[in-house]
């Protein structure tokens, strides 16, 4: 992709959650890296890993969720064996998050002024005066109109994209390098997604803030991210530039995916389904996780899985683009 | 904010106008008080001055509502018992009762929450199991059983405590007080834990389940994901959270522990209003008992009342009038 030293790395991550009836795999051998000011894509069906992956990054897997093998690096240092205490300052001021639903991420009991205060004075070394002047300067970046009186405010004097204006000015505050964004738009009414997703890109422009995208919207895929990655029960089916994997993938997966989009000018919420459903994290099948529901599986898929490979254009976990040894 | 008073003082009318119903039922039908007043010898003239003075010739709504007019202006008549006025005898024994109540109180919210807080956010660790335990005990036992134990163990065996009494009492005004006396103070501790104990555990319990259900919310996870310390997320955002409902059932509680303190108070002869109404019962002194009946009302109305007034402080969701639209 580019020369530039990688700001995320993940390496070969692996999160278990102990069971009762066993281990549950939820995400196995997901790799991928995002460079400093770049926008990743993280696309896939319901129950894919995607959040699970941004999850594991910001370090809030929820227990008794582990990771089991592999490395997460940010900048070179791995932040994933991190003490908790450690990892708290990395939170907010170098990782910033962005949740789905704005209407529950927003403290009800706190003025959106004292919020954002308050991350800005765990992180950076500025007082209560210089964080609600910063606060205010914030409201209006991210365009809530009088922000200064705005800012007494509560969560709930607020409008569902007023109240993400709100979160995307949390998330950033601390200026952080990179944005965890777990589809920050599908909760919101449709009119305001894309201005929504247009000021997240812009700001994430002006501040060099690489970000990790969740979402199922195609379209805001193609207007915002440099790269996508495509998730399948728990692993990375394919990823590449957002030109390629969106019009010429090479996974029969994220092909079956980008078929059942609906021109852009008639968006729709949810992806619309490729036959079968993505089989259940106990149920995973042998071999290629999607080789029930691939038109084009042949023997080998079903027995041996697939890495992500040299695919040309994009990488994908497919047995098509094994070159050593030819489909038989 | 006035408005929100008033209408919330207007609804407590009704409930205290029950009350006092009953408590002037109490008057007019149990007991004959002009049998009691007379004693053995007197005449049918003065039998029938007796009913005029008291005004019971009067029709019942007459009766009540000059019942009523006396009970607002701490009026209730003499006591049967005593031959003193009830207003006399409830005031000489509040300051006990409150000082016990409050004590009680103090212990089951400066321990109860803390506990709650703690059992909440370390589920498993093995001081929340043995305080989960503990308050199993808390919660079962009864009252009076925890009162004898306290005494038999710290009063009987080891002689540390007094077992009945106020101690040394000094006087402020008309106010009498236990606190500043190192024998005052002693004989508290024993009263105030039997009273408190059921209402620390069940404080305890409520803040932990509140809690357990806070720190599932999303914007528990955002403050984290925000990087606050855990000092903040835990004692700020969470504990605030769980205080609206913390708030409820602590009003209530504390309206319980002046109502049952006549438990406690005729366990260790405590000598307050519960031990007073006890002491009525048997002599049928009815004055006193419809005193304190109406007493202990106006104390649950008020506490409900501090109870609206601190949810409101709490939770700006619920002053509407000041919300600056933007929808
Ligand atoms: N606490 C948990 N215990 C066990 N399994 C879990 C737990 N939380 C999530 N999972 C499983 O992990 C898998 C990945 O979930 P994840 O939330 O990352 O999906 P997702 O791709 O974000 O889907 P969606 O589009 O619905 O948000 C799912 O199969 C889910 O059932
Ligand atoms: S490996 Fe086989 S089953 Fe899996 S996507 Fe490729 S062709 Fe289909
Ligand atoms: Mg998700």
């Amino acid at each position: 992709m580019s020369n530039v030293a990688p700001l995320l790395q993940v390496k070969n991550l692996r999160v278990e959650f102990p069971t009762r009836r066993g281990t549950l795999v939820a995400l196995d051998d997901v790799s991928f890296d995002i460079s400093p000011g770049e926008v990743l894509g993280v696309v896939g069906e319901s129950g894919a890993g995607k959040s699970m992956t941004g999850a594991a990054i910001i370090g809030l897997l929820e227990p008794p969720g582990r990771i089991a093998k592999g490395e997460i690096l940010l900048g070179g240092r791995r932040i994933d064996n991190l003490r908790y205490e450690e990892m708290r300052r990395i939170r907010g001021k170098e990782i910033g998050a962005i949740f789905q639903d704005p209407l529950t991420t927003l403290n009800p009991l706190y003025t959106v002024g004292r919020q954002l205060a308050e991350t800005m004075t765990t992180h950076l070394p500025i007082g209560p005066g210089e964080a609600r002047k910063r606060a205010i300067e914030w409201l209006e970046m991210v365009g809530i109109p009088a922000a200064a009186q705005r800012i007494d405010s509560y969560p709930h004097e607020f409008s569902g994209g007023m109240r993400q204006r709100v979160v995307i000015a949390l998330a950033l505050c601390a200026e952080p390098k990179l944005i965890v964004a777990d589809e920050p738009t599908t909760a919101l009414d449709v009119s305001i997604q894309a201005q929504v997703i247009a000021l997240l890109k812009r700001l994430a422009r002006e501040k060099g803030t690489a970000m990790m995208l969740v979402t199922h919207d195609m379209g805001v895929i193609a207007e915002t991210a440099d790269r996508v990655a495509v998730m399948y029960a728990g692993r990375v089916a394919e990823i590449g530039p957002v030109r390629e994997v969106v019009k010429h993938a090479n996974h029969p997966y994220s092909a079956g995916l980008m078929a059942s989009i609906p021109p852009l000018d008639r968006r729709v919420e949810r992806l619309a389904q490729i036959d079968g459903a993505m089989p259940r994290l106990s149920a995973i099948p042998k071999g290629c996780a999607y080789n029930p529901r691939c038109p084009q599986v042949f023997d080998k898929c079903r027995t041996y899985r697939p890495d992500l490979i040299n695919a040309g254009t994009t990488q994908a976990a497919c047995w098509l683009y094994d070159t050593e040894a030819p489909r038989g | 904010m006035f408005a929100f008073i008033i209408s919330r003082i207007l609804q407590a009318v009704p409930v205290m106008l029950t009350v006092a119903l009953i408590s002037f039922a109490m008057f007019a039908y149990v007991g004959d008080p002009v049998a009691i007043m007379l004693g053995q010898d007197f005449t049918e003239a003065q039998r029938d001055q007796l009913v005029r003075d008291l005004g019971l010739d009067q029709p019942f709504w007459v009766q009540f509502a000059t019942f009523i007019g006396h009970a607002a202006q701490g009026e209730f008549g003499l006591s049967y018992r005593l031959s003193r006025p009830v207003a006399e005898l409830i005031a000489e024994r509040a300051p006990a009762t409150l000082e016990l109540a409050f004590t009680a109180a103090a212990l089951a919210l400066l321990i109860g929450v803390p506990m709650g807080v703690y059992t909440g956010l370390y589920r498993n660790s093995w001081l929340s199991r043995f305080f989960l335990t503990f308050s199993l005990v808390g919660v079962s036992l009864p009252t009076f059983l925890i009162g004898i134990l306290l005494i038999l163990v710290f009063a009987v065996w080891l002689g540390w405590l007094p077992s009945f009494g106020r101690g040394d009492t000094v006087k402020l005004g008309w106010w009498t007080t236990g606190f500043l006396t190192v024998s005052g103070l002693k004989a508290l501790v024993l009263p105030a834990i039997t009273l408190g104990l059921f209402q620390l555990t069940l404080i305890m319990r409520l803040v932990r389940a509140e809690m357990m259900e806070v720190l599932r919310t999303d914007y528990i996870k955002f403050a984290r994901a925000r990087g606050l310390p855990n000092r903040a997320v835990h004692f700020g955002h969470a504990l605030k959270n769980t205080l609206v409902p913390v708030i409820t059932i602590v009003g209530l509680q504390l309206g319980a522990i002046i109502a049952f303190a006549i438990v406690t108070e005729t366990v260790f002869q405590w000598p307050g209003m519960g031990l007073l109404f006890i002491q009525s019962v048997g002599a049928a002194d009815i004055p006193v008992m419809s005193a304190y009946l109406m007493l202990i009302a106006l104390v649950f109305v008020t506490i409900n009342l501090i109870v609206d007034l601190l949810y409101y402080a709490v939770d700006p969701r619920l002053r509407i009038g000041r919300g600056k639209g933007g929808h």
